[in-house]
């Protein structure tokens, strides 16, 4: 028993902690309109808050925090990405997922189980082969892996050779993991809040207001706030609100299904996915199976559920997995994922001077939380687009300077 | 020895046969049931209550709703966890067990868990267990993970059949009480086709085990009068067992019946599905023996198995009486009953009961119920007087009872239609939930949509009914609905607050979670208001019966702890599906195509290892694997000293024939073909709107108006699509066909493939001046009609031939017949890779990726400068701007023991990564390894490259011209 809980035993009255502050007014003016009380939005309030000693500091979210992706995200954290730019973030992702926790004072319960993607084509061995020699080379642990390793690394896998496409070999993530999703928010949430940082849910935002090429205020449901900096963080709306300020982004926003059966006792300690099959499963602490795959081939606003892929993707998973043919499904749930052309996300500036851009998260996004945040932080703080995320830019789809990860995510999440 | 003591007359039980014993076995312990038995209920005729142990703190449970709505009927079965124990039908020698216990399900080692329960609030997990750094991952969670989870999953579970099966109909009615009836009859006497789907064995709902009038007769008579009718109604199809488990948009329907799944489109559906009764809140509710009214009255009629000795009621309704009524008439003695209201309201069955003498306590609620020594049943309740919201007088009373049953309220069988996009509401006056703004195609009938009384539900189908046929304009003006009986005028309700926390604790909100009073209150006061939010935090609604019995609780706890009405707090979103469903049912029968080429049972005699192309199967190499190489080496030496023969049948071929079809390939690639020679091929590039390449192949033209286009294997369903998709915008006057699977293609090449093909090939003239590199011919080969093209991607002089599929396996053996003399062999796809690799060509997606451009690869001689338009022209032209950092480069390395370059070794600049290998091999015909890499841009023939192998170590090599073999292109053009 951790003493932390000690109290909780013998308090007479239940000691709570105040997370999540208590509904207000909004102010007339904030130094920074953050739009969107998801991880991202959160994570860069923290961090202004934190680090660059910024506390007027106003989140806005039209639902609940962390209602949108961070609710709806499988919980995928990893680095095995395929451009160095790309690495190199990511890693510094997981670096702070390491000590968020303890940074925080609020366990995400982040735990390094390790994640394997499986190659079932000559195509798919080759990108997996380039991802580990550039993670290697950029000091991320992965590597690939036989059909005899991967018979260790996950004993109950379908091996078989008659399978459809049977499993030529693996990329093997050391660092791949996983964190309990919403808590990542909640966490950055109470510690902003603790700093000064205003949240307000259900709090709509419904227009940008600009002067001469400069953000000035911004219109909500419960009137209008002016303000120095604004970023949107929205992913799943980010052409959405993009447009309120006159930008077009190159995004399509495609639904995703993801599901979980009910519990049964733990078997599956790694996070296996395929490329091929489009379908990657993992056990959570509960015992859930979580299934997720590809988009849904149709661009929409709709987190509506849908039967098409629910059927493929189970089908495919069934081919990895064939004893899950008796498991249950309990729960689909679908979010909204803003795919760009090059599978990387948009960063940093924007045409308007002090809206910046947090955007473009397709199915990448969770993972890219802490860093995201601390990245955007000092972005805004230093009113300049920060050295990590310059790769982002959106100029870059000007100049075809694209950062392509069209190889690294798919459905590998 | 038959121990069904618990076994009430052969005079009851619908679902059971009395005549049939089988005999199945619970945590080891044989018993006897009935046919028609559930697990649950023959256990319970045997007096086994416990079921399984809960999620957290390890508490026994069993059933409480007899419906297959909690999580605490679920037990193990032989190969498949987590089965519902209420709704699966025992077998004979089916092998039955608890879950989630420690040692046994009677004495679990972990059952005093709860004990620590005030040590693990709300969101506990998130306080703690992670000091010091790093803790969590190494110590805590495999403490957690050893205790997550309840059933166990069985690896070499035996595959079962899962199929699935389309429908159409006009009026779907999912569920078949009186109000599903009824709808049903209306809408089929109107002409209509209906789907009536019930999820038990038989139709009837409520009136199968619900008591709607004191003498007890209503129901049954009810019953068989809509049965009778909906038996003489031909165009009623009626599915049992059947579960409507989800709604998807326009009324797309999964039914799940056993291992199939129906998919169902309706154009017009009913809801019929009923109400869920609720439980009360209070210091050990959820021991077993403590039963909702309905699931006493569900065992006593259906499974004719008496839920108890001696029982004491907890009731808000008339539910509460009827269910008293049905218990003494069964032989159980009530030893009181405890009514919410202060004042009941005296119906006849409240007064048939009254006047049995037992004892009533108005305005009173179960404050507690305690266990029996071994804890794992109920033995006593504790009745308290209410003096206010959830508080209680100091006094008790004390009454023994083994059951307990508890009818306070319900909430509407709700999920589909919120699935649907219905918004959910309060009235607080009712204290219920109600539905509203539905799809115009999606109607309520019955107690979903609030109705209670036997003649509301009746009218409210009939209802329904009408207006189902308004939406499909039928008129329903003649049609007389169901003369039923009338039945005596019931109260039915919910009481506002049936929730009592206790000082102890253990006032189970979610059953399933093992959620108290104080963990969803404590929620609220950590600042997760929300209701999503009060679910994610606390795991509220999160277990397998996902809310269906704590939905309206929290709402209530919510609302009242954070001063809003339970209509602005609302429910969490309702998602499919409705039921948990077999992954297999969702799966089906695996439909994975895999696509042969007609010569594909030749490559098998000839010994070649297939590999897959896309869906496509390919010889690799013929041999055995432990010669792999040199097989593939001596495939390549024969093709460039002697003869060989490719099947080159997975290519794409698509026809493009019509006025346009010019100007059509002059838009859709990147190259130019008005002017192109009849009788000619060229090459083709395919570019998307951003300048990507996605593909490549030849275009050949047979006439003015007639191309034969050639993609990839792994492309062409894609050009494909793409060719349809502009066209549709650019609406030229061209017509454009996937012929891939119509043709079989043979790559007959090699320096003596002329020879070869002249002995089966007469009405062609072969020579070199008659049919010259990059020509087409049509003409016979083997008297088989064939188109040839003298193409040269394995850059030797050679010939595709391409004849209708059906040829294909005569065509092979012909030339195979012909070419024994030169000693012909066949060539597989390995050594095509490589014989392209001499001759530097590149294959689309191994050595371009999803970015590359024509300016990297150095194709931009394919590129037609002075077309007005092409898809992706405007990106290439902006690129030009822009110059890439990497292009591809060839390079060599002496042939050496060492370690050997691989494919996506990286190549460096100092520390940095500037790009990757694409192709690499080790060419027979040069002696050396050669390869594609993506390297710095300004990399030219003569510098040298770093390349760090997979071991880490970096070599280097020499940046050539290419082709590699032979650079005047002077073999292939013979």
């Amino acid at each position: 028993m951790p003493l932390g809980l000690l109290k909780y035993g013998f308090a007479s009255k239940y000691p709570a902690r105040r997370d999540i502050p208590a509904p207000k007014d909004l102010n007339k003016s904030y130094d920074v309109v953050i739009i969107g009380a998801g991880g991202h939005g959160l994570s860069t309030a923290y961090h202004l808050a934190r680090y660059h000693g910024i506390t007027n500091v106003a989140v806005l979210d039209k639902g609940y925090i962390g209602g949108g992706n961070t609710a709806r995200n499988t919980a995928v954290v990893r680095s095995n990405y395929i451009s160095p730019e790309a690495v190199a973030f990511y890693k510094a992702s997981v670096e702070l997922f390491k000590n968020l926790a303890n940074e925080l004072g609020y366990n995400q319960m982040y735990s390094q189980r390790g994640q394997l993607t499986l190659a079932h084509s000559d195509a798919s061995v080759r990108t997996f082969t380039l991802r580990a020699e550039v993670n290697k080379h950029l000091g991320v642990r992965s590597e690939m892996v036989d059909r005899k390793q991967i018979r260790e690394i996950v004993p109950c896998l379908n091996m078989g050779k008659n399978m459809r496409f049977p499993i030529q070999a693996g990329l093997w993530h050391r660092d791949g993991g996983t964190a309990r999703h919403d808590s990542i928010a909640w966490g950055y949430a109470m510690r902003a809040a603790q700093m000064g940082v205003e949240i307000h849910q259900r709090t709509e935002v419904t227009g940008v207001n600009i002067n001469a090429g400069k953000v000035t205020a911004i219109e909500t449901n419960r009137g209008t706030i002016q303000c120095n900096h604004a970023i949107q963080a929205v992913a799943g709306m980010s052409s959405v609100v993009a447009k309120m300020a006159g930008i077009q982004l190159p995004i399509r926003s495609y639904p995703l299904q993801a599901m979980v059966t009910q519990p049964v006792k733990p078997f599956l300690d790694p996070l296996v996915s395929s490329a091929g099959l489009h379908a990657y499963v993992s056990q959570t602490a509960r015992g859930e199976i979580v299934i997720g795959g590809g988009s849904d081939p149709y661009e929409l606003y709709s987190t509506r559920s849908t039967l098409d892929l629910k059927e493929s993707l189970i089908a495919h998973t069934l081919e990895l997995f064939p004893f899950f043919a008796e498991l249950k499904l309990l729960r689909q749930w679908a979010g909204i994922t803003d795919m760009t052309p090059d599978y990387s996300p948009i960063m940093g500036e924007s045409p308007v001077k002090n809206y910046w851009l947090d955007a473009g998260w397709g199915t990448w996004g969770f993972k890219a939380t802490p860093i995201s945040g601390k990245c955007m932080a000092e972005t805004i703080a230093q009113e300049k687009t920060a050295a990590m995320i310059q790769p982002f830019h959106l100029d870059r789809f000007k100049t075809f300077k694209l950062s392509n990860e069209a190889g690294a995510t798919a459905a590998s999440h | 020895m038959d121990t069904q003591i618990n076994r009430l007359p052969a005079s009851t039980g619908l679902y059971v046969d009395h005549n049939e014993s089988i005999t199945f076995s619970f945590e080891g312990k044989n018993y006897t049931g009935l046919a028609g038995d559930t697990i649950a209920s023959a256990l319970a005729a045997n007096n086994v209550w416990l079921l399984s142990r809960s999620f957290k703190y390890h508490r026994p449970r069993g059933v409480m709703s007899m419906a297959g709505l909690e999580a605490d009927t679920l037990v193990q079965l032989d190969g498949e966890p987590n089965v519902a124990a209420d709704r699966r039908k025992i077998t004979p020698n089916l092998q039955v067990s608890g879950q989630n216990y420690n040692g046994s399900l009677e004495k679990d080692k972990n059952a005093n868990m709860g004990a620590f329960s005030k040590f693990m609030p709300v969101g506990f997990y998130y306080k703690a267990f992670f000091r010091p750094k790093g803790i969590w991952q190494k110590f805590w969670e495999p403490v957690v993970r050893k205790r997550a989870g309840l059933g166990k999953i069985d690896f070499n579970s035996p595959h079962s059949y899962f199929d699935k099966c389309y429908k159409f109909c006009d009026v779907a009615v999912i569920g078949s009480g009186p109000a599903g009836l009824s709808a049903a009859l209306i809408a089929a006497k109107a002409g209509t086709e209906v789907i009536l789907i019930e999820q038990e064995s038989l139709l009837g709902g409520s009136l199968n085990y619900s008591r709607f009038d004191a003498e007890g007769k209503v129901a049954s008579a009810t019953r068989n009068e809509l049965l009778e009718a909906v038996v003489a109604q031909p165009n009623i199809e009626v599915l049992t067992n059947a579960v409507c488990n989800a709604w998807f948009a326009d009324n797309w329907l999964p039914i799940i019946q056993g291992n199939r799944m129906y998919k169902l489109r309706a154009k017009e559906m009913v809801l019929a599905s009923g109400k869920m009764e609720q439980p009360a809140i209070f210091h050990n509710n959820d021991l077993p023996g403590i039963l909702l009214g309905s699931a006493a009255q569900r065992l006593i009629r259906l499974y004719a198995v008496r839920p108890g000795q001696r029982a004491v009621i907890l009731t808000a309704n008339d539910d509460g009486y009827a269910t008293a009524l049905d218990l003494l008439e069964n032989g159980v003695e009530i030893a009181a009953i405890a009514d919410l209201r202060p004042s009941p309201i005296a119906t006849p069955i409240y007064e048939q009961i009254n006047n049995n003498g037992v004892s009533i306590f108005a305005g009173h609620t179960v404050y507690a119920a305690a266990a029996r020594s071994d804890k794992n049943h109920i033995q006593s309740v504790e009745l308290r007087e209410i003096i206010g919201q959830g508080q209680c007088k100091n006094e008790s009373k004390h009454f023994d009872c083994d059951l307990l049953c508890v009818s306070i309220g319900f909430t509407p069988t709700y999920q589909l239609a919120l699935q649907s996009g219905g918004k959910i509401s309060y009235d607080d006056e009712t204290a219920r939930f109600s539905i509203s703004q539905l799809p115009k195609s999606f109607h309520l009938a019955g107690a979903v949509n609030g109705f209670n009384k036997l003649s509301s539900l009746l009218d409210s189908g009939n209802q329904t009914g009408k207006a189902v046929c308004d939406n499909l304009g039928l008129d329903t003006k003649g049609i007389t609905s169901q003369q039923t009986m009338s039945s005596t005028s019931n109260t039915y309700g919910n009481h506002p607050w049936p929730i009592f926390p206790h000082p102890k604790g253990k006032e189970f909100v979610d059953l399933d979670e093992d959620l108290q009073y104080a963990d969803i209150v404590n929620a609220c006061k950590d600042g997760y208001s929300e209701i999503e939010l009060v679910k994610r935090y606390s795991t509220v609604g999160m277990g397998p019966s996902q809310g269906r019995h704590s939905a309206l609780a929290t709402a209530r706890l919510v609302a009242n702890e954070t001063q809003r009405s339970v209509a602005e707090v609302g429910v969490t979103t309702a998602r499919p599906p409705f039921r948990a469903e077999k992954l297999g049912v969702i799966a089906g029968r695996s439909f994975e195509p895999e696509r042969l080429t007609a010569i594909h049972h030749r490559h098998k005699e000839l010994g070649a290892q297939m590999i897959t192309a896309g869906v496509w199967w390919r010889p690799g190499y013929y041999g055995q694997p432990k010669n792999r190489d040199q097989c593939i080496r001596d495939e390549n030496l024969v093709i460039r000293n002697n003869v060989g023969l490719i099947d080159v049948s997975t290519l794409g071929g698509l026809e493009v024939r019509g006025p346009d079809a010019a100007e059509f390939l002059n838009r859709m690639y990147t190259f130019a073909y008005a002017k192109q020679k009849i009788g000619m091929s060229r090459y083709l590039l395919m570019t998307n709107p951003a300048g990507t390449i996605i593909d490549d192949g030849v275009a050949c033209r047979f006439s003015d108006e007639h191309f034969y286009v050639t993609a990839t294997t792994g492309g062409v369903d894609n050009v494909y699509r793409t060719m349809l998709w502009w066209n549709t915008q650019w609406r030229l006057d061209v017509d454009i066909t996937n012929v891939t699977a119509a043709y079989a293609g043979i790559n007959i090449a090699g320096p003596n493939s002329r020879e070869v093909l002249h002995k089966v090939c007469n009405d062609i003239d072969l020579s070199p001046e008659g049919f010259p590199y990059l020509a087409v011919r049509e003409g016979t080969v083997a008297h088989i009609p064939a188109r040839l093209l003298r193409v040269g991607f394995v850059g030797e002089l050679g010939y595709e031939i391409h004849v209708p599929a059906s040829q294909g396996e005569a065509l092979w053996d012909a030339l195979l017949e012909v070419g024994k003399e030169h000693n012909i062999q066949p060539v597989g796809i390995e050594a095509q890779r490589l014989l392209r690799l001499e001759k530097g060509h590149i294959i689309v997606s191994q050595d371009t990726d999803a970015m590359t451009t024509p300016q990297e690869v150095r194709m931009t001689w394919a590129i037609a400068k002075k077309k007005p338009f092409f898809v992706g022209g405007r990106s290439l032209q902006l690129i030009d701007n822009h110059p890439s950092d990497r292009k591809l480069v060839g390079f060599i390395i002496e042939a050496s023991q060492n370690e050997s370059p691989k494919e996506s070794n990286i190549i460096l600049d100092g520390n940095n990564i500037v790009g990757h290998i694409t192709s690499v091999a080790y060419s027979p015909s040069l002696n050396k390894i050669i390869g594609l890499a993506f390297a710095k841009a300004d990399t030219e023939p003569g510098m040298q490259i770093s390349i760090k192998l997979s071991s880490g170590m970096v070599i280097q090599a020499q940046v050539v011209e290419m082709p590699f073999y032979d650079p005047e292109n002077k073999r292939q053009e013979m």
